[in-house]
């Protein structure tokens, strides 16, 4: 068995983690490699398009009606997809109540003591959009993820969150040894996006791995609840994301430490790149009736 | 054994200055620093203590604080007895908690009364991920159907609570609702909130202003037949029986105490009190906050008292009496009176033994001052103390109406800076509580708890007074002192003492 790669996906909330990473996943199950896929979201949807299924049995509301995590088998959470590969979902508390983060780590610990690591050469952990508390931060701690994955846009707050993906790795970078693979862009068709993910790559310290084109067909897909690999093995857009995964699996040892960016040099970079306009701090806080006296 | 004995005011003071700069110097830079405002000695005159306090004690120091949830359950509530109080959260502070502070009370335990029974929601890993609302829905219900005879439920949240956001406001509104309107309320009194217990008091005096008296129809006749000497007691927690031996001494000046706050207490009580006509405040920490609430909303007075000691008592029943009419004035002069005897007798046997003796004391709310009088009646000095908890309004009455000039104070005192205190003064007698009694019974000093009475008490009212003065001289003439000494050591020869 080669040695067991842990990578993880993070990226602002809607800008397409999860449809990266199943695609991208399931190409590299294609290269035959053995793959888990960690959900980490209470939303539970981060293994539909390789299970097929709306949402699965999480590890979580199995827990809790059990009694507790000790009480579960992992054959019961663990669900075989697209090219064997193995999906689990930690699951979580409906919106509004109890602490998903704390179901994050319960069921990461679950997952580690239950052996849920052995013979595979991947785990992937998708987790949700921001880093809100400790627990989102679980796959980046110690001895978890050795690469994260930043899914971002030519969009100002996905860069804004890939920047605070990166503070966050920058904070266990040192005591756990994460490291940043690299940015993956997936194309939302703003002004000059190419240009900009490539920048903000430049200022992070790492590489743009990866930009995937968008294409009608990974909505197809979606709604037959299929990763594009399955749906059109034989579109470019599959072609991609074989690019993509291979990139990946080529960049292993390569991430680095980011160095992320103060707020005010990411709005430096969006006006180099005329996305942004200098702001004329002299009508900061003011309402519109206020500047219309002024002007007159 | 006292060294203070011989020094002149000056020369204490000097000592003592001397003192904290010596424990100072242990700490860091910054500690120091902070640590030196808590730390002063005394100048008669003055206002406060000069010291700094209710502040976020330093990691590491081993404070012997406590937290809000310690000062809600544990004090303020606990000790209503017909109401159930549940421990919010994981098991352990309801298991620490349990049995109460020796809040004495009558009643069937488990029947009607349930104060040293624990009941807790015993949180697991899945209440914290999917919220523990459920649980404490159903825990209401179980409590309900096993035991029938309780008047109210209180929600005594711990940490965990104000971390996932439960609404327990929610739940215990519709429990109220559920269960024909019974008192259920719910107490933010999260253990991370605040730096001490002192938040949790105010916490709960909240709690009583808005699920207990902002509940009851204001116009409602009161459910008793009002008489213009009624009384309530707020701020004695009972502990071995002092609000008893309190009472009964307004009871015998002609008043009518129509509650107890809380210990022995019940929610017919606290309903009640609104129509008092004067509110008597022991312990003036935990409670003046629903104190000034009634007398802003009601009109009712409030007086501070002191019980511990013949002194401060007769002070105290003078100051409760002139709130009254003559004949509750005469009264107060015939209690004095009566039990003026009793106290001569006390203190002719006490007084010889403990005449001249220093004391150490490191309490909580009311203790570090109002035991001060008590001791002062035996004949002993109080050279250093100081509050766990206390505010700046607690130094103030310290200082105006207590401390002796020269006295060392000590603000939410650090494990090392009071064994440093003690060993260099060398005090006859510490006061303070579980956690320092063997670190100073090991060190060959005396000691008395004063939160517990050490199993003891009561030590309010004339009654509990002969109760002091014999534990007092208990622990301090106990011949095993006499043999605590290593005998191959060449020290000096102790002291005579009183017993032999």
């Amino acid at each position: 068995m080669s040695s067991l790669r842990q990578i993880a996906f993070y990226g602002k909330g809607g800008i397409g983690k999860s449809t990266t990473s199943q695609n991208t996943l399931a190409a590299l199950a294609e290269l035959g490699h053995r793959i888990l896929i960690v959900g980490c979201d209470p939303k539970a949807d981060s293994t539909r398009l390789i299970l097929h299924a709306k949402a699965q049995d999480t590890i979580l509301s199995l827990a809790a009606a059990a009694g507790s995590v000790e009480d579960l088998e992992i054959e019961e959470v663990m669900k075989i997809g697209f090219k064997d590969i193995k999906c689990v979902e930690s699951g979580g508390p409906e919106p509004g109540v109890g602490c998903a983060g704390r179901g994050v780590i319960t069921s990461i610990n679950f997952l580690e003591e239950n052996g849920a690591y052995e013979d595979i050469d991947y785990v992937s952990y998708d987790v949700l959009g921001d880093v809100v508390c400790g627990g989102f931060a679980m796959p980046i701690r110690e001895n978890k993820a050795q690469e994260i994955y930043i899914v971002m846009s030519g969009e100002m707050m996905a860069m804004y969150a890939a920047n605070n993906i990166s503070k966050g790795i920058l904070k266990y970078a040192n005591s756990g040894g994460v490291r940043l693979g690299g940015l993956v862009c997936n194309e939302r068709q703003t002004d000059k996006e190419l240009e900009l993910a490539e920048a903000m790559a430049k200022k992070l310290g790492t590489e743009l791995i990866y930009f995937v084109p968008r294409d009608n067909i990974v909505q197809h897909a979606e709604l037959r609840r299929m990763t594009v690999l399955e749906y059109a093995p034989e579109s470019q857009q599959a072609q991609h994301y074989r690019n993509l995964a291979n990139k990946i699996h080529n960049n292993a040892g390569k991430g680095i430490i980011p160095t992320p960016i103060t707020m005010d040099e990411l709005e430096d970079m969006l006006m180099e790149h005329g996305i942004m306009k200098p702001v004329d701090e002299s009508v900061v806080g003011k309402t519109a009736s206020e500047l219309a006296v002024e002007m007159a | 054994m006292s060294l203070t004995k011989t020094q002149s005011v000056a020369e204490i003071k000097a000592r003592n200055k001397e003192l904290i700069a010596e424990v100072l110097e242990v700490y860091p830079e910054k500690t120091a620093k902070r640590r030196a405002k808590h730390l002063n000695v005394h100048e008669a005159g003055k206002a406060d203590c000069g010291v700094k306090s209710n502040l976020k004690s330093i990691p590491g120091v081993m404070t012997i604080r406590g937290c809000a949830y310690a000062g809600s359950k544990g004090v303020v509530w606990g000790p209503i007895k017909d109401m159930i109080h549940i421990s919010h959260g994981p098991v352990g502070c309801g298991q620490y908690s349990w049995a109460a502070r020796r809040n004495y009370y009558i009643g069937t335990t488990g029947i009607d009364t349930f104060v040293t029974m624990q009941f807790t929601s015993d949180f697991q890993e899945k209440d914290i991920v999917f919220g523990g609302d459920k649980k404490l829905l159903k825990i209401m219900d179980e409590i309900q159907e096993l035991f029938p005879l309780n008047n109210g439920i209180t929600v005594q949240s711990e940490c965990p609570i104000g971390l996932i956001g439960d609404d327990i406001e929610a739940v215990s509104k519709a429990k109220s609702k559920e269960f024909g309107g019974k008192t259920i309320v719910p107490v933010r009194c999260e253990g991370f909130r605040g730096v001490s217990q002192s938040l949790g008091h105010h916490i709960a005096n909240d709690a009583i202003r808005d699920f207990v008296f902002d509940k009851m129809d204001p116009d409602a006749a009161p459910k008793f037949e009002p008489t213009p000497y009624d009384v309530a007691i707020i701020g004695d927690y009972n502990i071995g029986g002092d609000a008893w031996s309190s009472r009964i001494l307004l009871e015998e000046m002609g008043l009518r105490v129509i509650a107890q706050w809380s210990g022995d207490g019940s929610l017919a009580e606290l309903e009640a009190t609104p129509k008092a006509k004067l509110n008597v405040l022991h312990c003036y920490r935990s409670m003046n906050y629903i104190s000034r609430h009634m007398e802003e909303k009601f009109g009712i007075p409030w007086c501070e008292y002191n019980f511990f000691g013949p002194s401060k008592i007769a002070e105290s029943l003078r100051k409760i009496a002139s709130y009254f009419d003559d004949k509750i004035k005469e009264g107060a002069e015939r209690v004095i009176a009566k039990y003026q005897p009793l106290m001569d007798a006390v203190i002719a046997k006490y007084r010889p033994r403990l005449e001249g003796k220093t004391v150490m004391l490191f309490v909580g709310g009311l203790r570090p001052r109002h035991v001060i009088g008590a001791y002062e009646d035996l004949g002993m000095e109080v050279v250093g103390t100081g509050y766990e908890f206390g505010h700046n309004d607690d130094y103030q009455r310290t200082a105006q109406h207590y401390v002796k000039d020269g006295t060392l104070i000590y603000d939410d005192v650090t494990g090392y800076e009071f064994e440093k205190f003690v060993e260099k003064i060398q005090p006859d007698l510490v006061g303070s509580g579980i956690k320092e009694k063997y670190v100073f019974q090991k060190m060959g000093v005396p000691f008395r708890q004063m939160h517990s009475w050490d199993y003891s008490g009561p030590y309010h009212g004339y009654d509990g007074f002969a109760i002091f003065a014999r534990d007092m001289d208990m622990a301090i003439n106990a011949p095993i002192w006499k043999m605590a000494k290593t005998p191959w050591k060449g020290v000096p020869k102790p002291n005579l003492i009183a017993a032999d």
